[in-house]
């Protein structure tokens, strides 16, 4: 029983950052600096909301009685949700939902290039499926980064801005928690410190390819992952569950 | 005869016999220009359309539902780029075509104007606003001007997909609680006058039929494609159980169509004119879309620009 609470557990934290920066993207549905760019940006938002879809279904498989995915996804507190605080991060501007996804896709690629060995065969298959996205995702992001970085003076400001503001969050991807270590250690979950290596590798080459610097490092480490998160979840989840709240069980 | 004559002559010639036109064919000015006119407005709604239903993307009540909204606006981006791609071919830019949205120049379908205030209302666009735009599609399939014809082969094939989806939407709701059932009647009772507004004005009353059925840019009058749809609808509110709000709504036998009720003529020409619930709102969006994605685009060209000189200086 205890195993399979830790396994829920990770679970939800790997749909988490899925479903949040899924949502993210998708408030800019619509919005988008010009229509091929909106349309990409939708395409990764939607492969985030297959993943969701896949973590949940199976959350809830084992959960047994009467959960489904979508309880899963719309009906836990605040505290309860356990993404890394860098996908909840606002869209201030294209060169913040750049550089997130970024810093993401890459830990991302990484992390999933593990999960594909994992010892549960349905996380295995589930990373499996998402590695071709995501390695397009972040064929998407780096491309964009460089373009940013190398394009005009304004683009370049833009996206330093960005990183300076949003690079502290990388050091809670790889601050093991609890769960994450025993799911380590059953050869299920992904090694983080193993990860952190090649991801920081990855991400300096590109920063500087971009001809962008990377910020000094903070040494406060965020916790969202641990249910500790910024005060913008709040109100992703307000809209995130507007109408499980306001219609309890009802069919859609 | 002048040679201008001969090729006008030759040009309806072709037409009639069904042939289409190509980008590079001969054709005359008013043809390229109602063309450049129609195509546009016609990518416009459907980048414009992409507002009031991307208003729910993010409060969808269920992941799967949220994945088939995204999935749809996401269509009709991909819409309004073949049809700003099918309008270039007449020797203009999508960034002018753009601009002249923006400056009001240029019109969207007046639906667009009308804001979604529940869930039901992405049940109620999807079966009856994509419904209504399909009957229109349907018939510029065997428009004359190939670029466009076969623009529309595409889009009718998901937008009746779209149709489905909404239709189902509709369903579930209709035959869920009473209050999900309240909320479908609702969203129908709303958006029932503006999609049979889409049709456009009465016959007597509009301007550019004559020449549009020469050129078979249309092939049905605005009072017949909207007959089609008051047929098309009826039957399918009946099934869901939920009811048409138009007190003169009745079957004709003689006829064999259903009489309908006036469409409020003072509201069509008052949204047209820019004063609907959302214009501004619809227009706001996009500019501020443009405005803040405008360093963007110039930071992808001058970064293009760089990698091809560093390209050719290291041939
Ligand atoms: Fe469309
Ligand atoms: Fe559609």
């Amino acid at each position: 029983m205890e195993k399979n609470e830790n396994l829920i557990h990770y679970l939800l934290m790997l749909g988490d950052n899925s479903m949040i920066l899924g949502h993210r993207l998708s408030e800019l549905c619509g919005h988008g600096p010009n229509l091929e760019t909106d349309i990409a940006l939708t395409n990764i938002s939607l492969d985030f909301f297959g993943q969701v879809r896949s973590y949940f279904q199976y959350a809830a498989q084992l959960k047994g009685e009467d959960f489904n995915e979508d309880k899963i996804a719309f009906l836990r507190n605040e505290r309860q949700y356990y993404n890394a605080t860098l996908l909840e991060q606002e869209n201030n501007d294209f060169a913040y939902v750049i550089v997130r996804q970024f810093l993401f896709d890459a830990f991302h690629k990484e992390l999933l290039e593990q999960l594909m060995n994992s010892k549960d065969t349905t996380i295995a298959a589930i990373a499996t499926k998402s590695i071709k996205e995501c390695r397009y995702h972040l064929r998407f992001s780096s491309e964009w980064l460089k373009r940013l970085g190398n394009g005009t003076e304004e683009s370049h400001q833009k996206a330093q801005l960005a990183l300076n503001d949003l690079y502290v969050y990388c050091h809670e991807l790889f601050a093991e928690s609890e769960v994450e270590r025993k799911m380590k250690e059953s050869g299920i979950g992904a090694d983080l410190d193993a990860i952190k290596h090649n991801y920081l590798a990855i991400i300096h080459q590109l920063i500087a390819e971009a001809q962008l610097k990377i910020p000094e490092t903070i040494q406060r480490v965020a916790k969202g992952k641990l249910g500790f998160h910024s005060e913008k979840l709040g109100y992703i989840l307000t809209e995130l569950q507007y109408m499980q709240r306001a219609y309890p069980d009802m069919q859609w | 005869m002048s040679p201008e004559i001969n090729l006008e002559k030759a040009f309806q010639d072709r037409i009639d016999k069904g042939e289409k036109i190509e980008p590079k064919d001969w054709m005359p000015e008013k043809y390229r220009k109602t063309h450049i006119r129609q195509i546009s407005q016609h990518a416009h709604s459907e980048v414009v359309g992409m507002l009031p239903e991307g208003n729910w993307i993010t409060r969808a009540p269920s992941l799967k539902r949220k994945c088939a909204l995204l999935a749809k606006v996401q269509d009709e981006a991909g819409h309004g780029l073949y049809l700003y791609s099918a309008a270039e071919t007449l020797g203009i830019s999508r960034d002018e075509m753009i601009e002249q949205l923006h400056s009001g120049k240029a019109k969207y379908s007046s639906i667009f104007n009308y804001p979604t205030l529940s869930w039901a209302d992405m049940g109620a666009i999807g079966w009856l606003v994509d419904g209504a735009a399909i009957i229109n599609q349907v018939m510029l399939t065997r428009t004359s001007f190939g670029p466009y014809a076969r623009a529309m082969v595409r889009i009718c094939k998901e937008e009746s997909f779209h149709q489905r989806q909404g239709y189902e939407i509709m369903m579930v709701l209709a035959s869920g609680t009473p209050e999900q059932k309240e909320m479908a009647q609702d969203a129908l009772n709303r958006f029932w006058w503006p999609s049979m507004m889409m049709f456009g004005p009465r016959d007597e009353e509009s301007t550019n039929s004559e020449l549009s059925m020469k050129w078979k840019i249309k092939r049905k009058s605005n009072d017949e494609l909207r007959q089609q749809f008051v047929d098309n609808s009826v039957p399918q509110a009946e099934y869901l159980g939920l009811t048409i709000p138009d007190p003169d709504l009745k079957w004709n036998e003689e006829r064999g169509h259903y009489d309908f009720g006036d469409i409020d003529w003072n509201e069509f020409w008052q949204v047209v004119k820019g004063d609907g619930p959302c214009n501004k709102e619809r227009m706001e969006a996009r500019q501020n879309a443009w405005d803040n994605g405008k360093w963007v685009r110039d930071a992808a060209m001058a970064y293009a620009e760089k990698q091809s000189k560093s390209k050719s200086i290291a041939v």
